[in-house]
């Protein structure tokens, strides 16, 4: 930093002070604080559901805030639309851009503030050059008369910055940049950022990645539960310091967890891989075992848990249950062996909304109900009273639309949608996203019950106190990898969050 | 369509003029014109026959104009059949129950009147968020509704209508129709500003990707009530000369309109997924379409396989475009990978 240039006593480039925000009773963002100075590139950092991205969308003048401070060199700012934070010279570089495929480079960067001539004529020959002097000065080859369709994700975030450059923009906002991008894309992206920092702009960059952060930034703040831990020098922290205040809460006795007997091993997955996906997965679990998946969104877990199932394809490897192969691409054959699998998102893949509860809890069985090929509703409804009262599905009436019921009761009924198939292994995929406390730990209940009657588990959750709190034993991936394994009594929060953000340590 | 290629020695503008989707068409029509001609030289050489080949073609011209901004971003307006039908038998309404009546106050009010009709199609698009197929479905049945309410069973008349007025719709300047030389007068005007004008732009981004358009700060909302409005004033004007042209307006006037205004854009190469083609593009289709309407029976293809003939033509515009498309993101694939 350059300290003549940017005395330190000029106001911060972005001032945000005890921001709240909350969507009907869910408060997505408790206390939010961050200043940005010019000339400095600073890291936000914090596990899945800390705030981060809603505090950057009350930035960019998506949301609006319900309560707190936000000012821009002093002044204090509200933003109804992105186009007010645009004009305030606020710019935002989205982890997957969102351009315009169908219009050419130069078109996606000066959109809406095209350069015009007499008569309000665009300037065509104006912009390209424009646009090739912003690529030249960011030392990027990209030609701005062709389509941006095809284009990489690495270009497409150049194609953004030079966006924000063009705009001159003071404050550059990246949000998880680095997560699409080759070694090589990743380095080209530091040097540039590094240039606009030099040129006096404020950067914030979001990384889930210490290594990135601790190359490029001067200044870190933590954020966890939707509110601000710290703000640290870069120089003064190190990486432990700063995962312990990500993670740093009680692993609470919200998690029942119940001795189970655990037996012989059902699902064995060897060497499972799908190109650009995952690579060489391999793991088994044990009747009356809670086997947790963690890792960070977007490390591959679903994408295996489906190739497991059937649902999406692998290109090798093997599943055997009980023993025996499970055929690829086969849900069905993998249902009536006793596979069974929750999808994370209840709403679209789980549940049929417009449907009532009992047609939702039979629906994986129905051509065991069926007399004579119709399905009456008394067997419907017989089935699915058995499970809801097991369950305690709280809602009056059977016939009631699936979705008009709480998160938390629509996850029991899916639960027991696969329940009455029988199964012998229930995968589950973020089982408690979006549901209160005090449902989640009914679900967890359940899930602990089930163990204890000889299910084996596989559990996704992003929430670490959820994994530690469940699981007998931890599996962490990364980026398609299985970066480590722990057996309940050695997974602590620390262990698998620096395994969820590093490359395997040679010894472990 | 291996004539679409251009060697490397072709000067640049050359190359890009015959590689564009709308010479394609524009040679189609031109052959059309020429092998019906070859069969019956007064499919061009009649008096006749070289007006009817401008100015059928120009009404459709101006409601396919229309049309192609709307599908431009992303949208669609099943209703200008029926604005036009409405427009159409306002036109006579007026110069029966205001006599001596200017004919400029008649073509403000039918543009007027379309242009209301458009926006209160755009706006419950816009703020109801229901997709524009299902409400310009509806406004279809219900303008054409009011239309023959207000019609029953009347009709206007040749003899209704003031004889200046009726010149407009046969007249010509130069030996062109005057309505062919208004249709491309708003056509260049509108061609203009879609290329030339941030506005423009902005219609194509919205049909591009809206989403993107939205974080753009794009005026999403603004930009489609205009192209709806516009869509619906061009139907307008096309509803006052259809008047002109025609004599006799019933309440069944430009029925299935919407249809042809449809193929047009999407023959002249305006993606139905909004985003792509020029309004050029659905001038010409609309020229294409009904040129080869006429010369089918000249070339002595029976009746009901003239139908069929559009829907092949419709069909293999959108194979072609698919192809074009899918050659398109392979090169840009392949471009990618050798970087």
């Amino acid at each position: 930093m350059d300290a003549e240039r940017f005395p330190p006593d000029a106001p911060p480039a972005l001032e945000l002070e005890k921001v709240v925000k909350s969507f009907g009773p869910v408060v997505a963002l408790r206390s939010g604080t961050l200043t940005l100075r010019q000339g400095s590139i600073h890291a936000l950092i914090g596990e899945n559901g800390a705030g981060k991205s809603t505090l950057v969308k009350i930035i960019a003048g998506l949301y609006r805030r319900d309560a707190g401070e936000f000012r821009l060199r002093g002044e204090p700012v509200d933003f109804t639309s992105t186009a007010q934070s645009k004009a305030a010279g606020i710019a935002v570089i989205y982890q997957e851009p969102t351009l315009f495929p169908d219009l050419s480079v130069t078109e996606n960067i000066f959109m809406g503030r095209q350069l015009t001539k007499r008569f309000g004529q665009i300037d065509r020959k104006a912009m390209r050059e424009e646009a090739r002097a912003i690529f030249a000065r960011l030392g990027v080859r990209l030609d701005p008369d062709r389509l941006t369709e095809g284009l990489s994700i690495a270009d497409q975030q150049i194609i953004e910055i030079a966006k924000a450059i063009s705009l001159d923009a003071r404050v550059l906002i990246m949000d998880e940049p680095t997560a699409a991008l080759s070694g090589v894309e990743v380095d080209r992206l530091f040097a540039v950022a590094r240039s606009l920092r030099d040129e006096g702009r404020a950067l914030l960059f979001i990384s889930h990645r210490f290594d990135e952060v601790f190359a490029l930034c001067d200044t870190v703040t933590v954020m966890r539960d939707g509110s601000y831990i710290s703000t640290t020098p870069i120089a003064e922290t190190t990486i432990e310091e700063l995962v312990r205040q990500m993670v740093g809460r009680d692993v609470a006795d919200l998690f029942p967890k119940l001795e189970a007997e655990i037996g012989e091993e059902i699902l064995t997955v060897q060497g499972l891989t799908r190109a650009g996906l995952f690579s060489d997965i391999s793991f088994s679990v044990r009747s009356g075992e809670i086997l947790g998946l963690a890792g960070l969104v977007g490390a591959g877990r679903s994408e295996v848990v489906r190739a497991v199932f059937g649902v999406d394809p692998y290109d090798s490897g093997t599943v055997r249950l009980e023993g025996r192969p499970l055929p690829k691409g086969d849900p069905r054959t993998a249902m009536r062996r006793g596979l069974a699998l929750v999808p994370e998102d209840r709403r679209k893949q789980g549940l049929v909304l417009d449907s009532s509860v009992a047609r939702n809890i039979t629906l994986a069985i129905r051509s065991g109900l069926t007399r004579a090929g119709l399905l009456t509703t008394g067997a419907e409804n017989r089935s699915a009273q058995v499970w809801a009262s097991r369950l305690e599905v709280k809602t009056a009436f059977l016939d009631a639309e699936a979705g008009t019921l709480s998160g938390g009761n629509q996850q029991k009924v899916v639960l027991g949608k696969w329940l009455a198939t029988e199964p012998k292994v229930l995968i589950v995929d973020e089982p408690t996203r979006g549901i209160d406390v005090g449902t989640k730990s009914e679900v967890h209940r359940l899930l602990s019950e089930l163990a204890q009657r000889g299910l084996a588990i596989i559990m996704i959750s992003s929430e670490l106190p959820e994994v530690l709190g469940m699981a007998d034993r931890v599996l962490v991936m990364r980026e398609g990898r299985i970066t480590g394994e722990f057996d309940r009594g050695a997974a602590t929060p620390e262990a698998v969050m620096f395994a969820a953000t590093h490359e395997p340590e040679p010894v472990r | 369509m291996s004539a679409l290629s251009a060697g490397g020695t072709v000067p640049r503008v050359l190359g890009s003029f015959l590689k564009a989707r709308e010479t394609g068409i524009l040679i189609a029509l031109v052959l059309i014109v020429v092998v019906a001609t070859a069969r019956n030289p007064s499919f061009l050489f009649s008096s006749d026959g070289y007006r009817d080949l401008l100015l059928t073609p120009s009404l459709l011209l101006l409601v396919a104009v229309g049309q192609a901004i709307v599908i431009i971003t992303r949208n669609v307006d099943l209703s200008v059949g029926s604005v036009l039908g409405l427009t159409a038998y306002l036109t006579g309404r007026l110069f029966i129950d205001v006599p001596g009546i200017p004919s400029v106050a008649v073509f403000a009010a039918g543009i007027l009147l379309g242009g209301v009709l458009g926006l209160i199609n755009g706006a419950l698009v816009a703020f109801a968020k229901v997709p524009a197929l299902v409400i310009t479905l509806g406004t279809l049945y219900a303008y054409r509704g009011i239309n023959v309410m207000w019609t029953g069973s009347d009709r206007i008349n040749a003899s209704d209508l003031p004889a200046d007025f009726r010149g407009l719709g046969t007249g010509q300047l130069l030996s062109v129709p005057i309505l062919t030389i208004l249709a491309v007068v708003v056509l260049v005007a509108a061609a203009w500003y879609l290329r030339n004008r941030r506005g423009g732009r902005e219609f194509y981004a919205i049909g591009s990707d809206p989403a993107a358009a939205h974080l753009y700060g794009l005026k999403v909302t603004q930009r489609t009530l205009v192209a709806f409005v516009v869509s619906g004033a061009l139907a307008g004007l096309a509803g006052v000369l259809y008047a002109a042209r025609y004599g006799t307006v019933s309440s069944q006037a430009g029925s299935g309109w919407e249809l042809q205004a449809i193929g047009a854009a999407v023959i002249g190469g305006v993606a139905i997924s909004g985003g792509v083609g020029t309004l050029w593009g659905a001038a010409i289709g609309a020229f294409l379409l009904l040129t080869i309407n006429r010369a089918l029976p000249i070339l002595g293809i029976e009746d009901f396989w003239q139908r069929a003939v559009v829907g092949a033509l419709i069909l293999g515009a959108i194979v072609l475009d698919r192809l074009l498309a899918l050659r398109q993101s392979r090169r840009l694939l392949e471009a990618k990978d050798t970087e």
